[in-house]
């Protein structure tokens, strides 16, 4: 998925941390480079051009929030934050103001990987300019210009709202969207408050769209935060 | 009753460190006492502080008055001299200690001249001494000058003496507390020679009585009396050294004086030799006016009287009491049985010995009914007390006109009935008539029964005594007859009006006491000062008809309306803050700030005040001691609930603290064992990894690193339920949004698809199901409750959920053993652990927590076919808000 030469800038206080992150991503052909506070990391952004940043949120001379907004004024490179759980705010405060996903701690590696990639391919996607007309997506087949979406091969019957609701996650596949994000995009920038109408349609969706409603496959809860598609492995 | 141990008691001993302890840390008050005026005590104290000045302490001189004294002033120079506040009174311009100036310099040590000053209409505080309190209570060591003649309890005596009553006193209270009392003497010769030489300062009503005071023997008195005080305050001193210092001495019995005052002038007198007596007997006294049953109400001048002398006898240190009783001897002799007094002073009769007779003797009652209490006698009167005017009619209720044409119809008609048909009765017949028409008007009271009498005898006479139709009396037993008709009224009347005065002054009592017993009724269930005020507040207005305001802190160091709609003058909210300050009474017919309308009454717990009550009467007029007396009453119930309130919120935060400490033992020990375990397992299996990798089967290889990731696993569960746990107890605000059921448990179960593996799980949840919770708590629980189904249940997991009315039900159950008998409602505790399964025994506590932050219950019970289930009820009353229907695209 990613080119060998990609760099990965690590934003992180705890040294401990930044060792494993740093053998992890050299085993997998990134170059790493490291910063231990967010002045650093920000030198650090503008000297490297770094292909995607991951972000503690807690740093000694600051908020990690703050840097997020900084880079969101001149650079589209994916961020990740690094958060503890029990932060949910924090997380949605980071990815409100332009981080791209977050990986609570402690983390494995094949997370951290399938985040890295989800996030590299999204940005260069965008690059690339526009979307698929059909994405697939495991057994989820959404033809936006058709406006039919089917599973297993099934046409399934969505409301104009949850198919809104399914392109918008299908075409982040991987991607934690936020709540408020997700209800700006479909309702308007006057609905961001309105969680619930979203939960109601999400919850809807699901149950046209999983096979046990109950235990989500496709369409994931992220608690706090908002919903993510799986992608597909 | 008479303590023969000559050991100090240990309550003396404990009374004693307090005593040390509040003297070593009080601010000090030094006075330079001494007989007369000038002696030298200003010059004393001058150079005494120049003296301090040049060890470097910070003596500034608050007021110091030179008199035009050359030496004295000179004395000055080199001291820092605060500026004096000026006063208009009456277009004269006054100088007065700046107290405030004082305060905010903030000096060690300050020199206040005159301790016995009154101060000018306008200051603060009525008296200079009052000042120089509030400096030593803000800290601030004093140094004074005071002569004998201002002491109040030698103030009679002096008086006696030098036959000049002297004013200005200041109350032996103070002169106690001087930790330093310094006796400036001059021999008298001195003085004299000084005084010839006009080098003493004297003000103007002083210098009129020159002539008697400073007479030769009278200086001589006075002299002996300022050595007795001085030496009396240095026995104390010794006293109390002896006594920390264990050194063996005689201690003295404890004596208790009981003094019984009422209105009469003479009252003052026995309240000084009650206090006298009490220091040279080192011993506690009490002042009690007994109110007999059945008496009538005391006249204004009285009632002034009287609590003249009870606030003397508060300012001389004595204790003050109001007794009830059949008479004034049993009151007194009940109170002083039950209080264990040792001595009772009464005032030496000044009636008549008729009065003795017919009533009988309160002394002589008191003498004999009083066993083993001495009783002292003290003439109430001396040369210089003026005689007693006469005891004040008491107020009565005046009858009705309509009484008075009552009493004269009654005899009209008596009369007219005794014409018709006087041949045919004897005279003797017509007399009972006109004695039964008597009794009757009497009932009215005094006024109509001596009216009625002396209609009817006047009517009697002209009309039926011989020679009839004249005033003339043939017979001299007749005038037998016109006393026995006026006797018979008069008698009556006293019967009548004494038993309507009980009758009063009983529903009096009553009325009070309802008041007050209400009141307490409503304090009782009060919540906190504030509901307190408010009930305070709305009492004293209905019972007292006064306007009322409670003020209590509002965080930011000011007072703050607590109840009451009174609005309150910027002076006002001074006399409050006063009173707040120095949870004393202030305002109002008090010594402090006199001036203004309001009285404030501080609520006063644990020797602090929590607030303050304003009161102000209508029209401004003077609230009279019966008043006084309920408003005392009811605020010192409301203080007491404030009180009983803070007592019971403080063992509400002990009983917390408990349960922290608990918690704080139990995560320790729960750290150190489940957190070290997994570590001590991941340590084991790294470093294994890391040196034996050479010589180690891939099956190995695998086995311990699924082991340092499993273990790992739990160290996070661990810690996650142990923030959780912190957070639940620290108090968690849910933020609460309509969630759909089926929403929260899938995500729990996609979180879990690791732990749950292949286990079956079975949801039935209603489509439509929303709960109003907080989505990232609510899955925390049902994260724990799942995960306890998986660690100790068998499966399949069963999850349902369903509508109640206006709850929701939400089951989490499994298929195992079940829970241990008698255990369903203990798992819930912190660090229960129903098994030797591995954990810290926080998960179910965290659901518990999470669930009730949401006003919710939950619950644990085995179920018939075999297995625990967990129910959950959250409240869900309202309907989730509409979500409107998608519109066209």
């Amino acid at each position: 998925m990613h080119t060998p030469a990609d760099t990965v800038l690590v934003v992180e206080d705890d040294a401990q941390l930044r060792r494993y992150l740093r053998a992890t991503l050299d085993g997998h052909g990134f170059r790493v480079v490291e910063a231990g506070t967010l002045a650093e990391g920000e030198a650090r952004a503008i000297q490297e051009s770094p292909a995607l940043i991951l972000l503690d949120l807690g740093l000694p001379d600051g908020d990690g929030i703050d840097l997020v907004r900084k880079l969101r004024t001149w650079t589209p490179t994916p961020v990740i934050v690094l958060s503890a759980r029990g932060r949910e705010d924090d997380k949605v405060a980071a990815l409100d103001a332009g981080a791209d996903d977050y990986l609570t701690k402690p983390f494995g590696d094949g997370e951290l990987l399938a985040r890295i990639r989800v996030a590299l391919r999204h940005a260069r996607s965008a690059g690339g300019g526009g979307g698929e007309p059909v994405l697939v997506l495991g057994p989820i087949r959404i033809d936006e210009a058709a406006h039919t979406v089917t599973v297993d091969g099934a046409e399934v019957r969505l409301t104009p709202i949850e198919f809104r609701l399914l392109a918008m996650l299908g075409r982040h596949a991987g991607r934690v969207l936020t709540h408020r994000h997700l209800l700006k995009e479909i309702w308007g920038p006057n609905a961001v408050e309105h969680t619930h109408y979203l939960r109601v349609h999400m919850a809807s969706l699901r149950r046209k769209v999983e096979r046990d409603a109950a235990r989500p496959q496709w369409l994931l809860t992220e608690p706090g935060v908002g919903y993510r598609l799986r992608e597909p492995a | 009753m008479i303590d023969d141990d000559d050991r100090p008691d240990p309550d003396a001993l404990l009374a004693q460190v307090k005593a040390d302890e509040v003297r070593e840390t009080r601010a000090r008050l030094k006075l330079f006492f001494g007989a007369a005026p000038g002696v030298g005590k200003t010059y004393a104290m001058l150079t005494s502080a120049r003296a301090l000045r040049a060890d470097d302490v910070d003596v500034v001189v608050g007021l110091v008055e030179t008199h035009g004294r050359r030496d004295t002033a000179a004395l000055l120079a080199g001291l820092e001299v605060l500026p004096r506040r000026t006063i208009d009174h009456r277009g004269v311009e006054v100088e007065e200690l700046d107290l405030e100036a004082i305060l905010a310099r903030r000096p060690e040590v300050v020199l206040v001249d005159e301790l016995a000053h009154t101060n000018a209409p306008g200051s603060r505080h009525v008296k200079r001494w009052q000042d120089v309190l509030e400096l030593l209570e803000a800290g601030i060591d004093v140094h004074s000058t005071l002569n004998v003649q201002h002491v109040e309890s030698l103030n009679d005596v002096v008086a006696q003496i030098t036959g000049v009553k002297v004013r200005e006193t200041v109350p032996d209270a103070v002169l106690e507390r001087a930790d330093e009392l310094e006796l400036i003497d001059v021999p008298l010769e001195e003085l004299l020679e000084r005084l010839a030489d006009g080098k003493v300062y004297l003000p103007d009503q002083a210098a009129r009585a020159t002539q008697h005071f400073f007479q030769r023997g009278n200086l001589l008195a006075l002299r002996e009396l300022a050595l007795r005080r001085t030496a009396a305050h240095v026995d104390a001193d010794v006293r109390r050294y002896r006594h920390a210092h264990g050194i063996a001495t005689p201690w003295a019995a404890r004596e208790r004086i009981l003094v019984g005052i009422g209105p009469s002038p003479g009252s003052e007198r026995l309240v000084r030799a009650a206090k006298r007596m009490s220091q040279s007997l080192d011993a506690t006294w009490v002042a009690a006016y007994v109110e007999p049953l059945g008496a009538g109400p005391l006249g204004a001048a009285d009632r002034e009287r009287l609590e003249g002398h009870l606030r003397l006898a508060e300012s001389l240190g004595g204790e003050v009491l109001r007794l009830t009783g059949p008479n004034v001897s049993e009151a007194l002799l009940t109170y002083a049985r039950a209080h264990n007094v040792t001595r009772i002073l009464a005032g030496k009769p000044t009636h008549s010995r008729l009065r003795d007779w017919l009533r009988g003797s309160m002394l002589v009652d008191l003498i004999r009914g009083s066993g083993a209490i001495d009783v002292h006698v003290i003439s109430p009167l001396d040369e210089t007390t003026p005689r007693a005017p006469p005891a004040e009619a008491p107020a009565e209720a005046r009858a009705s006109p309509a009484a008075y044409a009552w009493a004269s119809g009654a005899i009209a008609l008596v009369t007219a009935t005794c014409l018709v048909v006087h041949p045919r009765v004897a005279l003797a017949d017509i007399t009972m008539l006109y004695l039964i028409a008597i009794m009757i008007a009497s009932l009215a009271g005094r006024g109509p029964s001596i009216l009625a009498a002396s209609l009817a005898v006047a009517a009697f006479d002209f009309c039926f005594v011989p020679p009839r139709f004249t005033f003339a009396v043939s017979d001299a037993k007749y005038i037998l007859t016109f006393a026995v008709m006026f006797g018979a009224g008069l008698v009556v009347s006293a019967f009548t009006v004494r038993l309507r005065r009980e009758e009063q002054g009983a529903r009096r009592r009553e009325r009070d006491t309802a008041a007050l017993l209400a009141f307490t009724r409503d304090i009782g269930t009060a919540n906190g000062t504030e509901d307190v005020a408010a009930a305070t507040v709305r009492h004293l207005e209905d019972v007292l008809g006064v306007a009322a305001a409670a003020l209590v802190p509002d965080g930011d160091g000011g007072l703050t309306s607590a109840a009451g709609l009174m609005p309150l003058a910027p002076q006002e909210l001074t006399v409050a803050r006063w009173s707040f300050d120095h949870a004393q009474l202030a305002g109002h017919g008090t010594d402090t700030l006199p001036g203004a309308r309001i009285l404030a009454l501080p609520l006063v717990v644990d020797e602090a005040a929590v607030g303050v009550v304003v009161v102000q009467t209508r029209g401004g007029a003077r609230l009279d001691r019966d008043h006084r007396h309920v408003l005392d009453a009811f605020v010192r119930q409301a203080a007491l609930a404030i009180g009983r309130a803070r007592l019971a919120e403080e063992a509400r935060d002990a009983a917390l603290r408990v349960r922290a400490e608990e918690l704080r033992n139990a995560l320790l020990s729960a750290v150190s064992h489940d957190l070290r375990t997994p570590l001590a397992v991941v340590t084991g299996a790294a470093t294994r990894l890391r040196d034996g990798a050479a010589t180690m089967t891939a099956a190995t290889r695998a086995e311990l690193l699924d082991t340092v990731v499993d273990e790992a696993q739990r160290l996070e569960r661990v810690l996650a339920n142990l923030l959780s746990i912190t957070r639940v107890e620290t108090g968690l605000r849910p933020a609460r949004e309509w969630v759909p059921v089926d929403e929260l448990v899938g995500a729990t179960l996609t979180r879990l698809e690791g732990a749950l593996g292949e286990r079956p799980v079975a949801v039935r949840v209603p489509a439509e199901l929303a709960v109003p919770v907080d989505p990232v708590l609510f899955e925390q629980a049902l994260l724990n409750l799942i995960e306890n189904a998986i660690k100790h249940g068998t499966p399949p997991i069963e999850i349902s959920a369903r509508a109640a009315g206006e709850h929701v039900e939400l089951e989490v159950a499994d298929h195992g053993a079940g829970l241990p008998e008698g255990s369903e409602a203990k798992v819930f505790d912190k660090f229960f652990r129903a098994s030797k399964a591995p954990g810290v025994g926080l998960g179910l506590a965290v659901v518990r927590g999470i669930v009730e932050a949401h006003g919710g219950t939950i619950s644990a019970e085995n179920r018939a076919g075999g297995g625990a289930c967990f129910r959950i009820v959250l409240p869900a009353a309202a309907e989730p808000p509409a979500v409107p229907a998608p519109g066209p695209e």
